[in-house]
């Protein structure tokens, strides 16, 4: 057995570099952005261990390296070796530094034991400024109509280190500035900086190798092979990839000036695995998704599916208002008031519960204890699909561990399904309590008729369907971008997600009606916050013992599930 | 998701013998895809230039996706997309036959043949019979300007001797 821990460093894992001057200890190798493979440790990553960001194009840490754009260019030396293949030393002991004639590429050059770089010398400033100006040659200057502009490297490098004026006497090369790449791709190829990062994304990480430069010399340009499309599940990663305006979403291009956009941390609800996302809203409007690093769950990756599915949140037809059909109530105190008294009324085991996987561990939290305190039998509906081996998990949910948690469903998802529509069926359920699932969808293959067997059925749901309209009583609740709360995904990845845009007219998070009826019922008000409800939960839960809201931070805690 | 399947293969009339020669070719590189420009070559002398289909089936059969051989293809001046004049004339353009007049012999051939003296890329006249195409070096610099008339090297190339070649291939009187 080795003496070691694997986690201890020893001084042979490591080495020490000098970045512009400081010290840093880095390890001697790092993963290899696809394949894992331990490789070399380049200057790059090691100025980043110092601190230090080497402006970069085609570099990205997540793809292979390329080394094409010659943005990242440093200066370095190395410690001076005697004749002996000892290192040379200044007469106060410190090593004899032999400056490098040469720059080097940081993103492709090793780093050696005692290598000195230096990012900020005259030669290093004069080197980006010449790599600027020959990007910028035939660049069309037309960030007024970019969608890039605001988060463009090209831009934010051009001002630290381009020129005012061009010096360029000649005519710019033309390309084509519409080019179909795929459905939801568009490329302007007199923008591109030929990076190759997007080639390479989608070659390595999204495996559909389906991209190239042809052409030969000034109207080289990105392309798919012709009568093929750019389409894979994963393409609009490249629109985040790409560092310059040339690919664009056609989702979002022209739509908001990214300026102008709200940025609020959430989780795509699309499937198990729960990427990580930022939402761009603007005037309680959502614009777009962005994935958001989380190296536990998503890198910086999302799939496309996910990343289109948010313009529901807007629709016109959203549930607005609670309504009691029979009373014609339509304000919360009322519908409220009136929902408990027919809870209150009915007789014990009449009443049962269908909650949803995609409802947060709050809401699961507080259904669960509506289900005790009525003494109602309970269940979730499953939402099976085909995993991709990617990104998109088999589970469809996005919180099936937070309805297995809270006890709201069993393991299984859906097994209790069947048992509680034949007790419908036969009469002893007769007040059904549904959370955000229509119960006429045809694959969960229960019988047409089934609701109209109910006296009571309440449903809370956000958009119409068949069940909504079967129903006495409708509560209208938020997406989950409209609220705050955690999700659990298929690898128990405990994560949080917040309030992007407002939900229209009466609308509340799940968690405020749900209280409202606790309350009610038992004449003691539950906690109303995320916060206080997860909290509350994980104190209840064995697999979430000791977590608090607090702890999971932006990245989310993974527990044993 | 695994790689998807290289693309099914389209069917490609071949003589047996050109099959052979490119099983031959593949064979001689560790890794199939350095085969490409071979096999390309291989299928542009047989075909006269490379269609689609031929692109598609060299990626299936070297087990890439189609725009890698695209991406060749397009990279190569010496590839071609479209078919050529039965006599397909390549004048040096790069600096000691510039010097020695080949500048001079492009415009003459061109205007001899009606075609544009300033055009881009291979030129064929109307009839298809012969092709012009301004090219860089062909490695023969001291004997400017050089010819490449098919593949039969034609050195100290004048007007006269142009015309007596054209002459030769029967294309003008
Ligand atoms: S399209 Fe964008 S990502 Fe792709 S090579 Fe050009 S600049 Fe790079
Ligand atoms: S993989 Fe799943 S969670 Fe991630 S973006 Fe796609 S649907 Fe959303
Ligand atoms: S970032 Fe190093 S060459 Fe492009
Ligand atoms: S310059 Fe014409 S053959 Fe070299």
């Amino acid at each position: 057995m080795s003496s070691t821990t694997p986690s201890q460093t020893t001084a042979a894992d490591t080495l020490t570099v000098r970045v512009n001057g400081r010290e840093v200890v880095v390890p001697r190798t790092m993963p290899e952005a696809v394949s894992g493979k331990a490789v070399p440790t380049t200057m790059i990553q090691a100025c980043e261990a110092a601190g230090v960001t080497v402006p970069h194009y085609c570099y990205h840490p997540k793809l292979p390296v390329a080394g094409n754009c010659r943005m990242c260019l440093v200066e370095f030396g190395t410690p001076a070796l005697g004749p002996d293949r000892q290192p040379l030393l200044n007469p106060d002991g410190s090593p004899v530094i032999r400056q490098s004639p040469r720059p080097a590429i940081a993103c492709a050059t090793p780093v050696s034991p005692g290598m000195e770089i230096y990012t900020d010398t005259d030669g290093v400033h004069a080197m980006r400024r010449a790599v600027m100006e020959f990007l910028l040659i035939n660049h069309p200057l037309d960030c007024p109509i970019c969608d890039q502009a605001g988060e463009c490297k090209l831009q934010e490098y051009a001002l630290d280190h381009g020129q005012a004026a061009s010096g360029f006497d000649e005519v710019k090369v033309h390309k084509p500035k519409t080019v179909d790449l795929g459905p939801r791709i568009l490329l302007d190829a007199e923008r591109c900086i030929l990076c190759s990062r997007c080639i390479r994304f989608t070659r390595d990480i999204a495996r559909d190798d389906a991209l190239g430069i042809i052409n030969r010399g000034s109207y080289n340009t990105i392309a798919a092979y012709p009568g093929r499309q750019f389409d894979n599940n994963y393409t609009l990663n490249t629109a985040d990839l790409c560092p310059v305006g040339a690919l664009t979403s056609k989702d979002f291009r022209f739509r908001m000036r990214v300026w102008f956009l709200k940025e609020s941390k959430s989780l795509c609800a699309g499937c198990g695995t729960g990427c990580n996302l930022l939402v761009g809203s603007r005037e309680n409007r959502i614009h777009r998704f962005t994935p958001r690093q989380n190296d536990a769950v998503n890198s910086c990756w999302m799939c496309d599916e996910g990343r289109l599915n948010y313009r529901w949140v807007g629709r016109g037809d959203r549930l607005k208002s609670p309504l009691n059909r029979r009373s014609g109530a339509t304000e919360w105190g009322t519908v409220l008031d009136e929902t408990a008294d027919l809870l209150r009324n009915a007789s014990r085991g009449s009443v049962a519960v269908i909650g949803s996987a995609r409802a947060t561990c709050e809401e699961l939290f507080l259904l669960k204890k509506l289900c005790q305190h009525l003494g109602a039998r309970s269940d979730c509906v499953p939402r099976e699909g085909e995993a991709d081996g990617l990104l998109v998990s088999d589970d469809r949910n996005p919180n099936s561990h937070g309805a297995r948690l809270t006890g709201v469903c069993f393991t299984e998802i859906g097994i209790n399904l069947p048992y509680l529509a034949n007790d419908i069926e036969a009469g002893k359920i007769r007040t059904l309590l549904v959370l955000g699932e229509d119960l006429t969808k045809p694959e969960l293959e229960l019988p047409t008729d089934l609701l109209g067997r109910l006296e009571n059925l309440i449903v809370g749901d956000i958009l119409p369907n068949p069940t909504v309209d079967q129903a006495h009583i409708v509560l209208p609740g938020c997406a989950h971008l409209e609220k705050r709360g955690t999700f659990i995904n298929v690898n128990g990845r405990v994560q949080r997600f917040f309030k992007a845009v407002e939900p229209p007219g009466q609308a509340m998070p799940e968690t405020g009606w749900l209280g409202g009826l606790l309350e009610r019922l038992t004449g003691e008000a539950p906690a109303r916050s995320a916060e206080a409800l997860f909290n509350q939960l994980a104190e209840a839960t064995p697999a979430l013992k000791g977590l608090t809201w607090a702890a999971l931070g932006d990245q989310g805690v993974t527990v044993e599930v | 998701m695994d790689q998807p399947p290289p693309v099914p293969g389209v069917e490609l009339e071949l003589p047996a013998a050109l099959t052979a020669e490119i099983d031959e070719i593949v064979g001689r590189y560790p890794q199939k895809r350095s085969a490409a420009v071979m096999v390309l070559h291989a299928l542009q002398d047989h075909l006269g230039y490379l269609t689609p289909d031929a692109m598609e089936w060299t990626a299936a059969r070297l087990e890439l996706q189609p725009i890698h051989i695209y991406e060749l293809v397009t990279f190569y001046p010496m590839f071609r997309q479209r078919p050529v004049g039965n006599l397909h004339l390549k004048v040096c353009r790069t600096l000691s036959c510039a010097l020695a007049g080949s500048h001079q012999l492009h415009a003459h051939l061109c205007r001899k043949l009606g075609l544009d003296p300033h055009g881009h890329g291979p030129q064929t006249t109307e009839d298809g019979r012969v092709t012009v195409e301004f090219v860089e070096c062909l490695a023969t610099c001291g004997t400017g300007p050089v010819v490449l008339a098919n593949d039969v090297f034609h050195e100290h190339v004048t007007p006269g001797t142009a015309d007596e070649l054209l002459k030769q291939a029967g294309v003008s009187k």
